[in-house]
């Protein structure tokens, strides 16, 4: 604890910052999680290529496209990438729920995941052969570069990461406010709650279910498209992430949306601070929260069956 | 995993037939096993490594097959049992035979630990609560001072069996690895087919209803979970031995998902499925080392077709064929 007591204020909430970029990620990557698990009943394994596919499509957009089509001064900028490179993976995610996911809703929900690991070792092979293991740096777009001085808190703080937290917020409460203010989300809900009935009703639920999964996975594709100038852009960058998730979705419970949220944030704070106190044990501060919290609450902090 | 129970073939007091053609099966398997070292078609690092894996597959399927207990963490057993045997044989110049014990040893605790944590959730969750716990476990591996970071341990000596017979010859260490692999094998046998495996198997198919049988299911539970994490560790130590080396690879969550592999490919639920199951994934290994990442391109592919086309696997789908067969007739 005393190293917390003895930092300047700019270097914690420098790492606090850091803490809450994780946690965004957390949140954006275990609400769509929870979105897809509501209603395929299927825990999206794939969901951290989904993220990698994300950034990865971003990174092609700006360095390798004009040189594919020909001309290698055209090249995608960073806020159309914003737009097109989770659409892309949304498309593609709706194409694999239409022909493969499909066929796994009766069986038990273990072969879901088991399917979407196989397709996250496959994904992430293929990227591995083509790019290499290796990490690929994308720059901060011209206009977040730099550094923004918060005069009230007396510190200077990255202003893309300032961004990142600002989105990916922005996000999480648009997707709250669709799902349990919108009649779309009503929709949503009670397709969770009873498909057949909603089905019943004239609602058209194979459609929902695949555009519901393709939403999922945009989720996922922003996050990844947010976390490349962060981070590396390399294959392996969402597996390594959706394990932490899983632990998060433990924690948390599936059974609400702002409760993914909540949590998802709440984690990434609490790791980045035991980055200052303990660096060493941070990469494992989450998994240890989640095997106290299942000792003392086994169903979720949010958690409504067990 | 309640009331499904499509889920696996599963052997019970009706298929006694099945289980006469596994036993001869069996002793056929094991008749060519004892001559490996005598010829020169089959290389015998090979086998001794299929029966590595398939050991670490059969426990795996005690758990997956017979408890439908899905744990996405089986490599936190098979890996630190490996680390412990290489340390305390490079390190503390302990025996292999101690070194074995205290390898399974490891595991049990282990197994003990995160599976009193994991029995807490259900289905699905339990997958994940293992998984992140394993990986728990990986970050421990990464970072602890023993365990030699990036480059494991390597080196590792064979020793001296009992203090008398020379590990380093692989002929020796063949048939070490053959006895406590079918030594390990036959534990399975015995505890599917035990008053303790049909609880297991009944609570597999209805847990609501072995609870109001009376059965305390989360002894079950953990004890089958401990049984099996042992067993996958006493893999892990087997294979500390053979190869000489105890690393990353061994607690990545890919040895996890690989072991899935192994058990769904072979069939699940079934004695042979996961032998079977290991020596086609350590044969496809084998034949993938020199192509770089599409070696993780067709284990995926390989995981999605079984799961989308081929749930039974291999073992299941001939069982299955020979009872439509008998159908017939």
């Amino acid at each position: 604890m005393e190293a917390l007591l003895t930092m300047s204020p700019q270097a914690l909430i420098a790492q606090l910052l850091i803490g809450l970029i994780n946690g965004s990620f957390y949140a954006i990557l275990s609400l769509g999680l929870a979105i897809i698990f509501g209603l395929l009943n299927v825990i999206n394994f794939a969901h951290g290529a989904m993220y990698m596919l994300g950034a990865f499509f971003a990174w092609l957009a700006l360095t390798q496209v004009g040189t594919w089509i020909g001309s290698p001064d055209i090249s995608i900028s960073y806020w159309l990438a914003l737009l097109l490179a989770p659409l892309a993976v949304a498309l593609l995610g709706m194409a694999l729920e239409r022909t493969l996911l499909r066929r796994l809703y009766k069986l038990d929900h273990l072969y879901g995941l088991l399917f979407t690991f196989g397709l996250s070792l496959f994904l992430e092979g293929i990227f591995t052969q083509w790019w290499g293991a290796a990490g690929q740096s994308y720059p901060v777009p011209e206009a977040l570069s730099g550094a923004v001085r918060f005069e009230a808190l007396g510190v200077v703080l990255p202003k893309y990461r300032v961004w990142v937290v600002f989105a990916s917020l922005l996000v999480c409460l648009l997707t709250w406010w669709a799902i349990e203010r919108t009649r779309l989300g009503a929709f949503l809900r009670a397709g969770t709650d009873n498909p057949r009935l909603l089905r019943a009703f004239g609602v058209n639920v194979p459609l929902m279910i695949t555009l519901t999964y393709g939403f999922g996975v945009f989720l996922a594709g922003f996050a990844g498209v947010l976390a490349a100038p962060v981070y590396q852009v390399s294959p392996l960058m969402g597996t390594n992430l959706i394990i932490i998730v899983f632990a998060v979705v433990v924690i948390g419970g599936m059974g609400s949306i702002g409760g993914a949220i909540v949590t998802g944030l709440a984690l990434g704070i609490v790791e980045g601070l035991s980055k200052i106190v303990y660096p060493q044990a941070s990469a494992i501060t989450i998994f240890l929260i989640m095997a106290i919290v299942l000792m003392i609450r086994p169903s979720g902090l949010f958690g409504k069956t067990a | 995993m309640n009331t499904r129970s499509h889920t696996t073939v599963a052997p019970t007091t009706q298929n006694r037939k099945r289980w006469n053609l596994g036993v001869w099966l069996a002793v056929i398997a094991l008749i060519l096993a004892m001559l490996v070292p005598f010829q020169s078609a089959v290389y015998p690092v090979f086998i001794m490594k299929v029966m590595c894996f398939g050991l670490f597959a059969c426990a795996f399927n005690l758990l997956l097959g017979f408890g439908g207990l899905l744990s996405f963490g089986h490599a936190a057993f098979f890996g630190s049992a490996a680390y412990v045997t290489a340390y305390l044989c490079k390190e503390l110049g302990f025996g292999p035979g101690l070194g074995l014990l205290a390898g399974m040893g490891t595991s049990a605790i282990l197994g003990a630990i995160i599976g009193s944590i994991a029995i807490r959730r259900q289905g699905i969750y339990f997958a994940m609560v293992t998984l992140a716990l394993a990986q728990f476990v990986y970050f421990v591996a990464l970072q602890a001072p023993f365990t030699g970071g990036e480059d494991g341990i390597q080196n590792v000596p064979r020793g001296l069996l009992f203090g008398v017979i020379d590990l380093s010859d692989d002929t020796a260490m063949y048939y070490l690895i053959l006895a406590v692999f079918l030594a390990g094998v036959f534990v399975v046998h015995r505890i599917v087919n035990s008053h303790f495996g049909e609880v297991l198997m009944a609570i597999r198919e209805n847990e609501p209803r072995a609870i109001s049988l009376g059965y305390e299911v989360s002894r079950v539970k953990l004890l089958v979970f401990v049984l099996s994490a042992t067993l996958a560790g006493l893999a892990g130590s087997l294979k500390a031995l053979l190869f000489q080396i105890a690393s990353l690879a061994d607690v990545h969550w890919h040895a996890s998902g690989e072991v899935i592999l192994m058990t769904l490919l072979g069939g699940m639920g079934t004695l042979l499925g996961p032998l079977v199951g290991a020596a086609m994934v350590v044969t496809l290994h084998s034949y993938l080392s020199g192509v770089g990442a599409w070696s993780t391109v067709i284990i995926g592919l390989v995981f999605m077709i079984c799961v989308t086309a081929f749930r039974r696997g291999v073992i299941g789908e001939i069982y299955a064929w020979l009872q439509r067969g008998k159908a017939r007739s």
